[in-house]
């Protein structure tokens, strides 16, 4: 089980627990706002966009090669974006938070 | 907007489309009562994974709902599922179904999208083991078929990408493919040429068998498998027979109604159709997009989540204006296609290949100097310049997109 807390883009704070699937599949399970996941999780249509903290990146890691191109599509993206479809929930992602960036 | 409480919104189909425009609806302050009705009695589920992961997955519980029944709860939306809608009655503003059920409506949303095409030959309705593929059953059909086969040889009919899709999933789990295609390339009706080229070579590489200018004549059932007749008189041996014959869209409840058709329903920029109470969102509408300033027809998941945020949008009293680029996108085997934007009209189609990599390019259609789409294979690089200069309308400089040396980056390549 992990614990993962979302921030949405109208400040409201949503905090879940999952143990699989992908942090979009969470979200969208459990109505964040923001987390549309269009294309259901293969990394066609950015719409899952969230901005880790720094302190997190490690753990997450960086994104693929595609994920960085599609991260483009979007204009609020920084060096602390991820698509969250491509973000497989483990015991160790627990305590993580992600603001939604749309 | 106006007090909703008292009021009711009936969506007839639970896809892409209404299940979006469902919770769209509440997202925009609709308080009244929302009612979603489909005839397939599984909760709604994404559809393009059916040709590729849940035909793949040995799970068969692997479907992806849309949303989980706890979201339809939450946002009290009732479902209707494994329901026939029979007809529309507008001057009463009601619709009945099941065994003489009627339920009235104040806003009612036609997102009856479409069902596969079923070709007319001989003996294909009494055949058994041959199906279409855009169902969650349809799928279920096909995997336990394809258990039950010893020899494993199946005929795709139709090579569309759900056909070329479905193939390519089926190589994956260890069957012998064949596609029969009657246009004289794959992809014929919906892509360029050189697209059709690329993928007519990546199938044949995975060992699936193409054949093309070929119609199929009749089917006969010999012993425990089947046999394709086709035009060009051979016998195609087939144990299991997949339908991908393109779709016919869903309209008889539109067309009883007296609602105005024209290559599906046709609505205005808000998705409204000429009765003001009834909106149409996805496959099955025909409608006018603005940045190619013509009237079309998509099937697309894009069009359906677009549609379904406009009209409930409009339904909510806001003022919207839909300005959507289309966009698609297929994958098979490792390679992944994503296209942005119409190519219809094109006069020149400039093909980009990436150094580094030799799976990667991309396929730059334009009007002049007026770039009307992009098709990207293994290189969302280009999907995502493209879109951003199809929809800015930016020019670009056409030497230095298709050299090579240069690098695919906004800077190099967008005139200024």
């Amino acid at each position: 089980m992990a614990k993962i807390t979302f921030i949405t883009q109208e400040n409201e704070t949503i905090t879940v627990e999952g143990n699989s699937g992908s942090l979009m599949e969470l979200a969208v399970n459990n109505n964040v706002r923001g987390i549309d996941g269009d294309c259901g999780g293969v990394c066609s249509c950015a719409t899952c966009h969230v901005h880790l903290s720094p302190e997190h990146m490690e753990t997450v890691g960086s994104p693929s090669e595609i994920e960085n191109d599609m991260l483009e599509l979007d204009d609020n993206v920084s060096e602390y974006s991820r698509l969250s479809c491509q973000i497989q929930l483990s015991e160790a992602l627990d305590g993580l938070v992600l603001k939604v960036a749309n | 907007m106006e007090n909703t409480t008292d009021k009711i919104a009936v969506v007839i189909g639970a896809s892409h489309a209404g299940v979006n425009l469902a919770f769209n609806l509440r997202k925009e302050g609709w308080l009244g009562t929302i009612l979603l009705f489909d005839a397939d009695p599984a909760l709604p589920y994404h559809r393009p994974p059916l040709s590729k992961t849940y035909l793949t997955s040995k799970n068969s519980e692997a479907q992806q709902p849309l949303k989980p029944m706890e979201s339809y709860k939450k946002e009290n939306i009732e479902l209707y599922l494994g329901i026939w809608v029979k007809k529309i009655d507008r001057k009463a503003k009601q619709l009945s179904y099941g065994e003489g059920r009627a339920q009235n409506y104040d806003v009612l949303i036609l997102a009856t999208g479409a069902r596969p095409f079923i070709p007319d030959i001989p003996r294909l309705e009494t055949t058994k083991n041959v199906f279409p593929l855009r169902s969650l059953e349809d799928v279920q059909h096909i995997k336990k078929a394809l258990d039950g086969s010893k020899q494993k040889k199946i005929v795709v009919i139709g090579g569309g990408y759900i056909g070329l899709e479905t193939a390519a999933s089926l190589k994956k789990m260890g069957a012998k493919v064949t596609v029969l295609e009657r246009e004289e390339r794959v992809l014929a009706r919906v892509t360029s040429p050189e697209l059709s080229a690329f993928f007519t070579d990546l199938h044949k590489k995975h060992g699936v068998k193409l054949r093309t200018n070929i119609s199929v004549k009749s089917i006969r059932t010999v012993g425990e498998t089947q046999q394709v007749l086709c035009s060009d008189e051979n016998a195609y041996q087939a144990d299991v027979i997949i339908l991908g014959c393109g779709i016919q869209i869903n309209i008889e409840l539109a067309q009883a109604a007296g609602l105005t058709l024209k290559n599906g329903i046709k609505v205005d920029g808000i998705c409204k159709t000429n009765d003001d109470s009834i909106f149409a969102i996805g496959d099955c509408t025909f409608h006018h997009n603005l940045h190619y300033n013509r009237y079309v027809r998509l099937e697309s998941v894009q069009n359906a989540v677009d549609q379904a945020k406009i009209a409930a949008a409009a339904i909510c009293g806001k003022e919207v204006v839909c300005n959507s680029i289309p966009w698609f996108w297929s994958d098979q085997y490792d390679t992944k296609l994503q296209m942005v934007g119409l190519n219809e009209g094109y006069d020149e189609a400039l093909l980009r290949t990436e150094l580094e990599n030799e799976n990667s390019f991309s396929i730059w259609y334009f009007n002049g100097k007026t770039l009307l789409a992009v098709d990207a294979v293994n290189n969302a690089k280009a999907y995502v310049i493209g879109t951003k200069c199809i929809k800015n309308r930016l020019s670009l400089d056409k030497a230095k997109l298709k050299n090579p040396q240069i690098q695919l980056k906004p800077a190099t390549i967008i005139l200024e």
